[in-house]
Order: C-alpha cells, then sequence, then structure tokens
C-alpha cells in the first residue's frame, strides 16, 4: 500500500487516573531498506520511517528512532500511564520528509 | 522477548523497545481450527505468528479490509453505483458467500471464484473497470468479502458443472512438475508435518485466504500462492486468475471443506 498510507491506532476511551493503558498503532509503510538489489544491480533508495512520537496533552510521552529491518507496516505497541483526559497525538516521520499524523482521545477518571 | 513480557514491540522487526517494562500484554488466545484429520495451516504457524492473526488489531491484513470496506460504498463506473447500492449491508448479503467460492457462475456456466465474482460485478453491475489481480482494491474487497464467513465451514460444491473442473483441478495437484519433479500432494499430503528447508509443511489448504505472508510483507491471493508453490519447484507458475489456477482452486477448496473460514489469515 505504498500509495496511500493508512494508520490504525487502538486507545481505550476511558482509563482511571494513574493506570497503566496500553496504546496499540499500526502504520501501512514499505520499510523499503535501502538493501534491496533492483533489476538493474543497484539498490532500491531507502525509504523508511524513521521516527515514531507519541504526545499526550502537547507532552512527549514516547519517542523511538527506527532503522532499516523493521517490517513493512510496522506495528508498534506500548504502555504510558493515564494521567488526564485530553488527546494523544501519534505521528510517523518518513525519511522524506512526510510526517503521517493521528489523533485520539482519552477520557480519564 | 517474549510476548508476555514485551512492554513495547514492533512486529517483524528487530527492534525490540524494552523501557517501559512495567505491566504485561497478555498472550491474545489462540484457536482451533481442526476437523477429523484436517487442521488448518495455522496450527503450523509458530505461537508468535498465530498471536498476530489472533488479534484483528495486529494483523495488518486489517489495512486491506478497511480499504475494502470503504470501497464497499464508493460509487465508481458508468451506472454510478456502489456495492452497497445492490447488495446493501455487507455484514447480511455476504455472510457466508465467501465460504462457497469458487463455484459455477449461472450466467456463464464457468466456474469462478470471489475474485472473479467481484470484477464481473463492476464490470456487468457497474460498467467499471475490473480490478487488477492481485491490486490492493481487490484483495481488500476480498478479504472483506470472505471476513462476512469468518468462523463458518468452507463449503464448496463439486456437483454438476462443477464436477469436471473438480477433476481437472485434481489431476493438476496429484501431476509431478518442475525441474524438482514433484506434486503438490507429494509435500502437502505425504509429507505434511515435516520439515523442507526451513519450512513446516501443512496440508496447504485455502481456509485463511487471502492471507497476510510475513514473508510477502503484504496480503495476497491464494493464486500467487499457487504460483510461489509451483516457482520453488521450478516449475513453470500458470498466470493468476488462470482456469487452471481456478480449478486447481476448487481441488484445493473442497480439501478444506468443513474448515472454518480464517479469512485474512496471517503466515510467515
Ligand atoms: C447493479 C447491482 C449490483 C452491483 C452494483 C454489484 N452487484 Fe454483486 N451481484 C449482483 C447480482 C444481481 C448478483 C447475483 C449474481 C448475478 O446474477 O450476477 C451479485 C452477486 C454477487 C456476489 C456473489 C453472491 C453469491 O451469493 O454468490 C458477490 C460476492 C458480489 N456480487 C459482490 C459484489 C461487489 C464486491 C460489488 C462492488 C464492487 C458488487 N457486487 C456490485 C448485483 C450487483
Ligand atoms: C516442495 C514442497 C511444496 C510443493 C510441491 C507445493 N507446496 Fe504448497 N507450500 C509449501 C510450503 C513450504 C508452504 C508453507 C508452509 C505450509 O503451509 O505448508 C506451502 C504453502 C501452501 C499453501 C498455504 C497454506 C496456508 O495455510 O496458508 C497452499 C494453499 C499451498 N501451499 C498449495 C500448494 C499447491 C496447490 C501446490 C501444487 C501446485 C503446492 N502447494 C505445492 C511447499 C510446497
Amino acid at each position: 500500500m505504498a500509495n496511500k498510507i493508512k494508520i490504525r491506532v487502538r486507545v481505550p476511551k476511558t482509563a482511571k487516573k494513574g493506570q497503566l493503558i496500553e496504546i496499540k498503532t499500526l502504520i501501512s509503510h514499505n520499510m523499503e531498506s535501502g538493501q534491496r538489489k533492483n533489476k538493474k544491480g543497484g539498490k532500491h533508495p531507502r525509504k523508511i520511517v524513521n521516527k515514531f512520537v507519541c504526545k499526550y496533552n502537547g507532552k512527549e510521552v514516547f519517542v523511538s528512532d527506527w532503522h532499516p529491518a523493521i517490517s513493512a507496516n510496522p506495528y508498534l505497541a506500548f504502555f504510558i500511564r493515564a494521567e488526564e483526559s485530553g488527546k494523544l497525538e501519534f505521528s510517523w516521520t518518513d525519511d522524506d520528509g512526510s510526517v503521517y499524523t493521528k489523533t485520539a482521545s482519552i477520557q480519564v477518571n | 522477548m517474549t510476548y508476555k513480557s514485551a512492554a513495547a514491540y514492533v512486529v517483524g522487526g528487530l527492534v525490540a523497545l524494552g523501557m517501559l517494562a512495567s505491566a504485561s500484554a497478555p498472550m491474545a488466545e489462540g484457536y482451533e481450527n481442526m476437523v477429523g484429520d484436517k487442521k488448518s495451516g495455522y496450527h503450523y504457524s509458530t505461537p508468535a505468528t498465530q498471536s498476530i492473526q489472533d488479534d484483528d488489531f495486529n494483523n495488518p491484513s486489517f489495512l486491506w479490509v478497511d480499504q475494502g470496506e470503504q470501497l464497499w460504498s464508493k460509487v465508481d463506473g458508468k451506472a454510478g453505483k456502489s456495492c452497497a447500492t445492490c447488495h446493501d449491508a455487507a455484514a447480511k448479503s455476504m455472510k457466508g458467500v465467501g465460504a462457497t467460492y469458487p463455484k459455477i457462475d449461472a450466467k456463464s456456466g464457468k466456474l469462478i471464484n470471489i475474485e472473479q465474482r467481484i470484477n464481473s460485478c463492476r464490470k456487468n453491475n457497474m460498467q467499471a473497470k475490473p480490478w487488477k489481480w492481485e491490486s490492493n482494491q481487490l484483495l481488500g474487497m476480498t478479504a472483506f468479502v470472505k471476513l462476512q464467513s469468518r468462523g463458518m465451514p468452507v463449503n464448496v460444491s463439486i456437483d454438476g458443472a462443477a464436477k469436471p473442473y473438480y477433476e481437472k483441478g485434481k489431476n493438476f495437484y496429484n501431476q509431478r512438475r518442475g525441474m524438482l519433479d514433484m506434486s503438490c500432494s507429494g509435500c502437502h499430503v505425504e509429507n505434511a508435518g515435516k520439515m523442507v528447508r526451513a519450512d513446516l509443511l501443512s496440508n496447504g489448504f485455502s481456509n485463511g485466504f487471502p492471507t497476510y505472508r510475513l514473508k510477502w510483507q503484504k496480503l495476497g491471493s491464494l493464486h500467487r500462492r499457487f504460483r510461489g508453490c509451483n516457482k520453488n519447484i521450478r516449475a513453470q507458475p500458470y498466470k493468476a486468475g488462470s482456469d487452471e489456477y481456478t480449478a486447481l482452486e476448487l481441488f484445493v477448496t473442497h480439501r478444506s471443506n468443513g474448515l472454518k473460514v480464517e479469512s485474512p489469515s496471517v503466515r510467515r
């Protein structure tokens, strides 16, 4: 699905204050490693998502740098602590500078 | 790193992010898909691969399913119609349909599989261009339609006009071919449960297709799998969508009768 990036995120709608919640994300991306040979004997240029960031009400709570050898359509799951109601923003940065984003809201009681 | 202890992980990648190791991700429940001595390919997968299939969120096939669902109600073609115009809600109209293909098409009298059925609706009922084989659109729609039969037993008929196709498929299945001079049955019947190089051989059932193969890093059709299995024994593969492969699909799917539809599955 090279042409159109699709993103799925799963965030619990509600959580108790202080609770650890699991966030799941999936993005459609070829993650071209730069190692694969093309028919002419050269290499397919590298084009991967190299950074993932999750912000919680504007504050970075999870950041990870990605490198070649991550599979296509990468799935990432992680835990954060629910502190307050608000917005979670997810962003994936591509080698070509594009940034793919998605947001979700959560209610904390 | 096991799935149980992992706090954060990227499936298939070599990166393990263990910095938040405070809670545990629950291991998704597996399920049984066996009837008599038939065992779905699921049971030959490693627990790690199974766990990707067990949770629809982890299963990357659903990126395609989402696309299929959107296309379902998208107007396309000269007739100004969408699938939903005639078929309404897929959850109702397509329930069980995917489990019965390939099937004889009443109009043409020919055997068609689900991809061909979808494309015939596009061509004849929507006056839209048929989707290319293995395109994201056709894979997405096929997965979306077959998902409506998930959990139902595969149930294809080989009676009447389907019989000659079944016989043709059976001959194909049992015929040795390629530089390695092997038949499908040589691997999937006689040697199921054994290793062939690094792969554990299953019975080669079709109940999980289209399938997300980790090797392909995308969703793929049953005919793509046939092509791969033909190439592995250095035989000339047929075209996806060819009459040969559709007849073969009928034979293979009839072998799978009774197993639950798992589409879209995840395989190595
Ligand atoms: C103009 C109405 C119309 C549209 C639009 C249409 N179909 Fe159909 N479809 C039919 C009819 C009628 C049948 C019954 C078989 C036949 O005579 O073609 C059928 C049969 C089918 C079947 C087989 C059902 C079975 O029980 O075997 C599938 C699957 C299907 N359509 C999928 C689709 C998809 C996917 C789309 C959109 C890409 C679509 N159809 C668009 C009218 C339509
Ligand atoms: C040299 C051995 C070999 C031969 C011959 C062979 N295959 Fe396969 N096939 C494999 C391997 C290995 C796999 C992947 C592991 C598994 O599911 O068995 C596979 C997988 C499959 C699958 C997918 C099963 C699933 O659950 O996803 C199908 C369907 C299949 N083969 C059909 C065929 C057909 C039809 C033929 C004949 C055209 C054939 N194979 C010939 C080795 C073979």
